[in-house]
């Protein structure tokens, strides 16, 4: 029930603003935040509600008679690795909700079209029927679609087709592969095909493997299917690149290791190597990209391309050599995905808010703004601090994971990596000094710090980054628990 | 001809008996109303028949002792009554009296001709419906030809060159294709030496006749291939589709939904019954020639989409790539791999169904918002997510359904047929159908994002100024709208009653 409320609620809340509120922007604001939270609160029961001693799915909610013909299920649960995911979930939701608060046009659908896109994707993170997984998967195309080409900017349709296109295109493939699964196995539910030995399916099990792995590779996104990524961000609305590197790109992550390692351990440890290759050169080329960007959401949303590659990485070390195997690589490539979440998420809400009052997010026309923002500037530097992996923050924690998890795997690779992280210590810094330090051009005296509304969304966010990075055990404890049932799948 | 024939054939006989007093109606100078609610309650007649007599398959009903079992024939064995000719009677006949809902309006514009119009819709009804319990050639030639000339006629119904062009095109390829599927017929007959299709299998299958026949299996080789290309015709596939954009384009808007729709409905159900029991003991691969015919008329129909300004012509093109998606279905049907089991008939009559409904919401909406504008190029569509938010959202979902995003029915019976499709060795035909789903993606939205993102075109009459308060159109696009959606949520019924169809026919 718990977990069918919180995945309803937003929709059930973007239907009551769509027919019920009126026209009334306060009102529809109001309510759409009242939503938000009472969702967090929810996703938050459910974090605290799953039982780390116990481990498996719970609250579990079944109704087996939806689509008995084909044994397709409504089935929702959580395990260790999608109880986090649904807090960030409803987090970022919340911090969305609030970073919308300038929106000024056509604010009925647009929060109605961000609680749906909410709905959606607690929907992925909980659905352990493979339909209904993909329904959510398909569900949240359609509100980002309409969100980044009506209220997005720049060639916002552009973006937004594109978007559409290869998310589409991706995935076509992931149903051709459960399909090809389900007409193997003749199940569709996710718990027990986790335990199946999917070796010998319709097609060959490497294949299927692909298609599942070209679905989630152009969400997370892995090069070279991460194109569409810095065009819907940079023309995404604030609230809307929140939501999208903050928890779209997560069910990238979550795809790799939900179904990807979890269900095909054997072919997964065959193509660690490959995966290593990807991960690096997704590492280093979004950092290198990233380093030419003058436009602050253009620079975030490459560095996410080079973020994301250390989940990939942390993926990839189940091709460790036997006696290495461990929770490590991937708890690690668990915790960067809710990490990368908060820090991105608060990244993108301070950019918002920039350009906001700048009207600018052309880094070399910024400078000094941290004598008039105080606030926003602390802020920034904290996301900035956490991109860059600095210890206490909870990318360091998710970060090192994955690089001792990885190490023993692919030494050389996991060697290359590492210098992602310094190329990120370098476009952070020189991002962060060119924008809120150094001169204070005179065009910006007249700007204000951010309001008490403009400030709920990255408290929240920095306060999460603080608690996992101080204690990472919070998070690592819980993910564990869904690593450790994966993990007997490889055999040694 | 028996009495107990009067019962077996009422849906048939309800339908035609509507259309007659339609135009008696007409004749006394009855208004539209009467004419319009004349003919629905000939179909509604129809559907309760189609009904009852699906009880007494089930035997919930005891009316008549003709139709003892799960199956029974009517007129010396010509007509089948099954589960899967009601099936399709009752998908026409819904289809037809949606149609007939939403022309009431439209047919304002030939006022004087209404009960003309209201006929012929249901003459062609009732010839679809014949098809669909054909089991026999001649009866099924002439069911397609009472199906046929009906629509030639609506085709042309609205006057006009485009409307004449339509007609014209319509008439004289459906004459050719008509001569091709008798032809075939014919050295089908004389290969067999008989017309009644069981009789047929019978035939095809007893090797021991070989040597007795005159030219060999080469000949109903070609009477097959050449009543393929006539069914091809029907259904719309390639390359049997050169019809299709221009008389979609000229025939009135509902015309067009019904052709879509019904007609559509209706040669899907002749190829099935013809293929699967006349031919089936033949030893071809049918599953890679409707494969080979599947992947072109994907592919052709999506790409040629892309191109059109006309949103009844992109439409149109659409509806042959979902042929195409259909074919995928026939082809996993066709391949019976494994034991012999025939995998996957009742996905296509899902899909047919779900099709309907999806198709005759997209048309609907398309009326009731090319009414404003009396305009029906895409572009005209700019900026109608504000100016007639309903019918927009309306087309929407049927886009998304068309397109086969969930939750709408258009996901599930691609999910079903792929599926069939899948069990049935056929994932190369299965990804093809997924990178189609993804072109069509592409000039679908195109639609959605004109009519959210687009300002209102600026010769565009003021606001709210619709030629006609079209209550019935309303009806029509809210019915089928929140049938796309509902089903798509819930579609056990319909994939239920598609089960229960293909029951004992396969």
């Amino acid at each position: 029930m718990l977990l069918t409320a919180t995945v309803f609620l937003p929709l059930a809340g973007a239907a009551v603003v769509l027919l019920l509120l009126g026209d009334n922007a306060r009102r529809v604001r109001l309510f759409a935040a009242a939503v938000g939270i009472v969702d967090f609160v929810l996703a938050l029961a459910v974090f605290l509600q799953y039982d780390r001693d116990d481990g498996g799915f719970q609250l579990t909610a079944k109704l087996a008679s939806w689509i008995p013909q084909l044994d397709i299920q409504y089935h929702l649960a959580v395990d260790g690795l999608s109880a986090p995911l649904v807090l960030l979930t409803g987090l970022l939701g919340l911090a969305a909700i609030y970073s919308s608060w300038s929106i000024d046009k056509r604010h009925r659908e647009y929060f109605a079209w961000l609680l749906t896109l909410q709905a959606a994707v607690m929907g992925v993170f909980t659905a352990q029927d493979f339909v209904l997984f993909f329904i959510f998967w398909e569900l949240e195309l359609i509100p980002m679609f309409f969100l980044i080409s009506i209220w997005g900017s720049g060639r916002k349709e552009h973006s937004a087709m594109k978007f559409l296109l290869f998310t589409f295109t991706g995935s076509a493939f992931m149903l051709v592969g459960l399909l090809a699964v389900y007409f193997s196995t003749g199940t569709f539910d996710m718990t027990r095909l986790v335990g199946m030995d999917l070796n010998d399916l319709l097609l060959p099990s490497q294949l299927v493997f692909a298609f599942f792995f070209i679905a989630f590779a152009v969400k997370l996104p892995v090069w070279p299917v991460h194109t569409w990524l810095p065009d819907a961000h940079t023309d995404a609305p604030t609230a809307v690149s929140v939501m999208l590197a903050g928890v779209l790109l997560k069910m990238g992550g979550y795809g790799f290791i939900r179904v990807n390692v979890s269900m095909f351990p054997d072919v997964a440890s065959a193509a660690a190597t490959a995966l290593a290759v990807l991960a690096v050169i997704s590492i280093l080329y979004g950092a290198m990209v990233t380093f030419r960007q003058s436009d602050l959401k253009r620079l975030v949303a490459n560095s996410s391309i080079s973020h994301m590659g250390f989940v990939l990485l942390g993926v990839s070390s189940v091709g460790a050599a036997a006696e290495h195997l461990s929770p490590v690589g991937l708890t690690g490539a668990a915790m960067q995905l809710f990490s990368h979440g908060v820090v991105t998420g608060l990244l993108f809400v301070m950019v918002g808010v920039v350009y906001d009052k700048a009207h600018t997010r052309h880094i070399p026309d910024l400078g000094g703004l941290a004598g008039k923002m105080p606030f926003a500037a602390v802020a920034f530097l904290v996301a900035g601090l956490a991109s860059l992996g600095l210890p206490a923050t909870s990318g360091f924690a998710a970060e090192i994971m994955v690089f001792l998890g990885t190490f023993p795997a692919h030494g050389v690779l996991t060697g290359l990596a590492t210098v992602g992280v310094l190329m990120a210590a370098g476009y952070v810094l020189w991002t962060l000094q060119r924008s809120l330090f150094g001169p204070r051009r005179e065009r910006w005296d007249h700007l204000t710090d951010v309001s008490a509304v403009e400030a709920v969304a990255p408290v929240l966010l920095m306060a999460a980054i603080m608690a996992v990075g101080l204690y990472p055990a919070l998070l690592s404890d819980v993910f564990a628990t869904g690593i450790n049932e994966v993990l007997p799948r490889f055999t040694p | 001809m028996s009495g107990s024939d009067l019962y077996l054939l009422s849906p048939e006989l309800c339908v035609a008996a509507g259309a007659l007093l339609a135009l008696v109606a007409g004749m006394a100078n009855a208004n539209r109303a009467v004419v319009t609610a004349v003919g629905l309650l000939g179909l509604v007649a129809a559907l309760v028949f189609t009904g009852l007599l699906w009880a007494e398959l089930d035997g919930r009903v005891d009316l008549c002792s003709a139709l003892e079992g799960d199956r029974g024939t009517a007129v010396y064995g010509a007509l089948a009554i099954d589960r899967f000719a009601l099936f399709f009677k009752g998908l026409i006949g819904v289809s037809a009296a949606l149609v007939l809902l939403a022309s009431h309006a439209y047919t304002q514009r030939f006022a004087e001709r209404s009960a003309e119009f209201t006929a012929l819709v249901l003459f062609a009804a009732v010839g679809m419906m014949l098809l669909a319990g054909g089991r026999e050639l001649i009866t099924l030639y002439v069911a397609l030809e009472l199906s046929t000339l009906p629509l030639v006629a609506l085709a042309a119904f609205s006057g006009g060159q485009r409307a004449s062009e339509a007609g014209l095109k319509y008439l004289v390829l459906g004459a050719v294709a008509s001569a091709i599927l008798l032809y075939g017929m014919a050295l089908t007959f004389g290969y067999t030496g008989t017309t009644v299709l069981e009789g047929m299998a019978l035939s095809v299958g007893d090797a021991a006749l070989d040597g007795s026949r005159p030219f060999g299996v080469q000949v109903l080789v070609l009477g097959v291939v050449l009543m393929v290309a006539g069914f091809g015709f029907k259904v719309a596939a390639v390359p049997f589709h050169g019809w299709i954009p221009d008389v979609y384009e000229g025939a009135p808007t509902p015309i067009t939904a019904f052709l879509s729709v019904a007609s559509k409905a209706a040669g899907f159900a002749v190829v099935m019954r013809v293929f699967f029991t006349a031919f089936e003991p033949l030893e071809v691969d049918w599953a890679l020639l409707f494969a080979g015919i599947a992947a072109a008329s994907m592919t052709f129909g999506n790409l040629a989409a892309i191109a059109q300004a006309n949103i009844k012509r992109m439409l149109a093109y659409s509806t042959i790539a979902h042929a195409g998606y259909l074919l995928v279905g026939l082809a996993a049907v066709a391949s019976r791999t494994v034991d012999g089991i025939t995998i996957g008939p009742e996905t296509v009559l899902f899909y047919l169904g779900g099709y309907a409904v999806t198709n005759l919401a997209a048309f609907f909406a398309v009326i009731a918002i090319a009414d404003r504008t009396n305009n029906e190029s895409i572009a005209s569509f700019s900026g109608m997510g504000r100016r007639a938010p309903w019918m927009a959202a309306a087309l929407t979902v049927a886009l998304l359904s068309l397109t086969g995003i969930p939750p709408t029915v258009g996901f599930m019976a691609k999910l079903f047929v792929f599926g069939a499709a899948v069990k049935a060795d056929l994932a190369w035909l299965v990804a093809l159908g997924a990178v189609n789903s993804v072109v069509s993606a592409y000039y679908y939205l195109r639609v959605v994002r004109i009519m959210y993102l687009g300002d209102p075109a600026a010769d565009e009459t003021s606001d709210g100024e619709r030629p006609v308060r079209a209550i019935p159109l309303d009806l029509s696009v809210a019915v089928t709208a929140v049938a796309v959606v509902a089903l798509g949520l819930y579609p056990q019924p319909l994939f239920r009653a598609a089960q229960r169809a293909v029951e004992g026919l396969f």
